[in-house]
C-alpha cells in the first residue's frame, strides 16, 4: 500500500468525523479480540511462556547468521527453491520471474501481510495475471479496493451492513442476507479460484531452520487451499520469522494463537515440508521460498531497536491499543497499524516518512503487557520520539515551548512566577485563546481552572 | 516518619485543596510532613514527548530537591511513575546520577501505595460509607508500577461501593501532549470512557493529567459527574473518623 504515515494526524480525525461506524466496529472486534486473550492467556503460565519465547527469539535474532543459512539448506534438501530478496523490488522480480516461467495466468493469495508490504498485488495486476485474495475478510477488502485494516483481520472497520450491501451490489445477494449466505457465496467463488490457479501465494508464521519447515496458521482453510491446490507454491517470508527447532513450534504455533485470536490453536495449522512427492496423491509440483529482508537487517543493526523484530505479527497489541480502537489501521497509512506499526514504519522506511506514528500512542502501555513476545513497544515509541526530536523533525515552535517550559521548571523562582501568571490571566485565556495548545485543549474541552490559591500559597499559610 | 511531599505541579495548580487533604491525612497517619519548596515539575511532558534533555534537566533539579529526604510521596500515579521508572532511564550514560536517582526512586511512593505499602494502613476510617465511586486507574500507575489494589482497598475499607466500570483500566486519552497533538482520537477515548461509565456519585482517579481531561470533557458535554481527586476522597474517608 502506498505510504501515507505523515497523514496521520489529519487521517485519524477524519475517520473519527467522516466515518464513526469504523470506531464502533473495530471497538467491539478488538475488546472481544482481547478479551479472549486474556482468557487464553489466564489458561497458561503466561509469563513463563513469555519469557520463553523472548529468549527464542533472541536467540535466533542474534544467531541469523547460522540460522538462515541452515534453514536454506534444509528447504533445499527438502525440495525447496530458496530465493533472497533484499527488498521489495528484487521480491517483486522474484516474484514476477517465477510467474512467468511457470506460466502462470491465476494466482491465488492465502492471508499475508508481507505481500502487502512488499507490493505483490499491484505487481501481479500490473503484469495482467488475475489475483483473487482467498481469506473472507481480505476477499472483502480486495472487492471494495481497500488495504487490510488489521494484521489479523483485514476487514476489521467494517460492519454487516457494509458487507451486505457490497455483495449485493457485487453478486446480487439481498440486503438482508445472512452472513451465513454471504460466506457461502463467496466460499463457491474462491473455490473456483483454487481449482483454476496455477500459483498460490502464502506468507509464513514460522520457518524453522532445523527442518525447512514452514509454518502456516488459519481459521478458514484458504491457506491450506492455496498452498497445496495450485502447481506452484510461492511463499513470502521475513527472515526474522525464523525458529531453530522443530519442537519450538509447540509453544509458539499456542502461544501467537492465544495472543491474536484467544484461541489454544488455529483452527488450521500447515507444516509445510516441500513440494509433492512421488507417491503422495496431492500437493504443489514446485515451492519456492523467499526470504525477505527489505530494511529488516538494518532494524536488526540498531541496538535500540532491534527486539521490534521479535514480532509474530499476532495483533494482539492492535487489540489492546485503545488508540488504534478509535480509527482502526487505515488512518495509520502503513501496511502494519497499532502499536508495533509505530514502531515498525520508523524501522523499516525511515522515520522521516512516518514521523507521526510513534507519537499516535498515549503510552497506557497495554501492548506490552499482551505482547506475546514482550516487545517493550512504550519504550520503543519514546525513543523513536527521542529520535525524532534529535534530528530535528519535531516542530520548531514545539522545541522551543519546551525548553522555555525546562527552563521555568528548574528555576523556582520562575516556576512560581507562572504559577501566580496563571491566577492573573483573564478567565477568557484558558477558555478559548489564540494560544495553539490551549485552543487544542478547549476543543471539545471546557476551559482549565485553576484552582484559586496554588498549594504552595496554602502551604506557606499554613495547613 | 518524615515524608516529602511532591505535590506535582498540575496538583500545585489545579487541584490545590487535594494536596492540602494529603498533608492532613499523612499527618494525622503519624508523619511528619515537608514540603521542600524548590520542588516544580517531574519532567514528564518532555519525558513523553522526546525531548529527553530538557527531561534531564528537570530530572536532575528534583534529585537535588529531594536529595535528602526520607520518603518522597507523590499524589500522582504518572509522576510517581516518572520519578520511580523513567529517572534512571535518563542517566543510563551517567553513573553518579544514574546511583543517585536509583536512590530516589527507592523511597517515592504514590500516595495510596505509601499508605498500604509502608504504613501498612488499610482502614483509613468509615468517611465513605453509601458512596458509589467509580475509580479511573492511571495507567503508568497500573501498569509501569502495578498500583492496582490499593486505592481500591482503602476506598472500599472506608464504606465506598466502587462499582465495577468496564473501561476503569483503559486509558482516558490524556496522555500527556498526546491530548493537544492528538485531540480527537483523544477525546474519542474519553468518550468512551464516559459511555461506560455506570450511575455513580462521583469519579475519582490518582492522576491530575487525566482528572482535567475527563473533567473537562464532562462538562463541555454538559454530563452531570463530579471529578474529586483521590487525596480528597481518603482524606474524606479517614476526617470523618480523625474527627468522630
Amino acid at each position: 500500500m502506498q505510504l501515507k504515515a505523515n497523514q496521520y494526524p489529519r487521517e485519524s480525525a477524519r475517520v473519527l468525523r467522516e466515518e464513526p461506524q469504523v470506531r464502533d466496529s473495530v471497538t467491539a472486534a478488538t475488546l472481544n479480540f482481547d478479551a479472549k486473550r486474556r482468557q487464553m492467556y489466564g489458561e497458561i503460565e503466561a509469563e513463563t511462556w513469555r519469557g520463553w519465547a523472548e529468549a527464542v527469539k533472541n536467540h535466533v535474532l542474534t544467531h541469523l547468521d547460522t540460522y538462515l543459512p541452515q534453514a536454506e539448506a534444509a528447504l533445499q534438501s527438502n525440495g525447496v527453491q530458496v530465493h533472497w530478496a533484499e527488498n521489495a523490488e528484487a521480491a517483486q522480480r522474484i516474484v514476477a520471474e517465477i510467474a512467468r516461467a511457470n506460466g502462470v495466468k491465476k494466482v491465488v493469495k492465502a492471508k499475508t501481510m508481507v505481500s502487502e508490504e512488499l507490493g505483490i498485488n499491484p505487481l501481479l495486476e500490473s503484469l495482467g495475471l488475475e489475483v483473487l485474495e482467498t481469506d473472507l475478510g481480505e476477499y472483502i477488502i480486495q472487492l471494495l479496493g481497500q488495504p487490510p485494516s488489521h494484521i489479523v483481520g483485514p476487514a476489521i472497520h467494517l460492519n454487516l451492513e457494509q458487507i451486505r450491501e457490497l455483495f449485493h451490489r457485487k453478486f446480487g445477494t439481498p440486503l438482508e442476507a445472512p452472513p451465513e449466505d454471504l460466506a457461502g457465496v463467496a466460499r463457491k467463488l474462491l473455490r473456483e479460484g483454487f481449482l483454476q490457479a496455477e500459483m498460490g501465494i502464502s506468507g509464513g508464521n514460522f520457518l524453522v531452520a532445523e527442518t525447512g519447515t514452514l509454518a502456516l496458521i488459519e481459521n478458514e482453510g484458504n491457506i491450506r487451499l492455496s498452498t497445496s491446490a495450485p502447481r506452484i507454491h510461492v511463499a513470502l517470508v521475513g527472515i526474522e520469522k525464523l525458529l531453530p527447532r522443530f519442537s519450538d513450534l509447540s509453544v509458539f504455533l499456542s502461544l501467537t494463537a492465544r495472543a491474536a485470536t484467544g484461541q489454544r490453536l488455529g483452527t488450521f495449522v500447515s507444516l509445510i515440508q516441500g513440494p509433492r512427492r512421488p507417491h503422495e496423491p496431492d500437493g504443489p509440483e514446485a515451492v519456492h521460498v523467499v526470504l525477505v529482508d527489505n530494511g529488516r537487517s538494518s532494524v536488526l543493526a540498531d541496538t535500540e531497536a532491534w527486539e521490534t523484530l521479535r514480532c509474530v505479527r499476532c495483533a494482539a497489541c492492535l487489540n489492546a491499543c485503545p488508540v488504534y480502537r478509535q480509527t482502526g489501521g487505515h488512518a495509520y497509512g502503513y501496511v502494519y497499524s497499532g502499536p508495533i506499526g509505530a514502531i515498525l514504519a520508523p524501522g523499516l522506511v525511515g522515520l522521516e516518512n512516518t514521523k507521526p506514528l510513534p507519537y499516535a500512542s498515549s503510552l497506557c502501555g497495554a501492548c506490552f503487557q499482551a505482547c506475546p513476545v514482550r516487545i517493550p513497544i512504550p519504550k520503543l515509541l519514546l525513543t523513536w520520539r527521542n529520535r525524532a526530536v534529535e534530528q530535528g523533525l519535531q516542530p520548531k515552535a514545539e522545541g522551543a515551548a519546551i525548553r522555555a517550559y525546562a527552563a521555568a521548571m528548574t528555576r523556582p523562582w520562575a516556576y512560581t512566577l507562572g504559577s501566580k501568571a496563571l491566577r492573573m490571566l483573564p478567565k477568557e485565556a484558558l477558555d478559548n485563546t489564540v494560544l495553539p495548545v490551549v485552543k487544542a485543549w478547549t476543543e471539545g474541552r471546557a476551559g482549565l481552572k485553576p484552582s484559586p490559591k496554588s498549594f504552595r500559597e496554602l502551604w506557606k499559610e499554613g495547613i | 516518619m518524615r515524608v516529602a511531599l511532591f505535590v506535582t505541579c498540575l496538583t500545585d495548580q489545579f487541584f490545590a485543596e487535594a494536596g492540602v487533604a494529603a498533608v492532613r491525612l499523612l499527618r494525622s497517619l503519624g508523619c511528619e510532613v515537608e514540603f521542600p519548596e524548590g520542588q516544580t515539575c517531574c519532567g514528564q511532558p518532555a519525558y513523553n514527548a522526546g525531548y529527553w534533555n530538557e527531561a534531564r534537566q528537570m530530572a536532575t533539579h528534583t534529585l537535588e530537591v529531594f536529595n535528602e529526604a526520607e520518603y518522597v510521596v507523590l499524589p500522582s500515579g504518572s509522576c510517581t511513575t516518572m520519578v520511580r521508572a523513567f529517572y534512571p532511564e535518563l542517566y543510563r550514560d551517567t553513573p553518579q546520577r544514574f546511583t543517585q536517582a536509583e536512590a530516589l526512586s527507592h523511597k517515592t511512593f504514590e500516595l495510596a501505595e505509601f499508605i498500604v505499602k509502608v504504613l501498612g494502613v488499610t482502614q483509613l476510617g468509615e468517611g465513605l460509607r453509601g458512596q458509589h465511586i467509580a475509580y479511573h486507574h492511571g495507567c503508568h500507575a497500573l501498569r509501569e508500577l502495578g498500583i492496582k489494589n490499593e486505592p481500591l482497598t482503602l476506598l472500599k475499607n472506608a464504606g465506598a461501593e466502587v462499582v465495577n466500570w468496564e473501561a476503569a483500566q483503559e486509558c482516558c486519552g490524556f496522555g500527556g501532549l498526546f491530548s493537544v497533538k492528538l485531540p480527537e482520537v483523544a477525546l474519542s477515548m474519553a468518550d468512551r470512557k464516559l459511555q461506560t461509565l455506570p450511575k455513580v456519585d462521583y469519579l475519582t482517579s490518582a492522576d491530575g493529567g487525566c482528572m482535567l481531561h475527563l473533567a473537562g470533557r464532562i462538562e463541555n458535554r454538559k454530563l452531570k459527574l463530579p471529578v474529586k481527586p483521590l487525596a480528597s476522597v481518603l482524606w474524606e474517608a479517614h476526617a470523618h473518623q480523625a474527627e468522630g
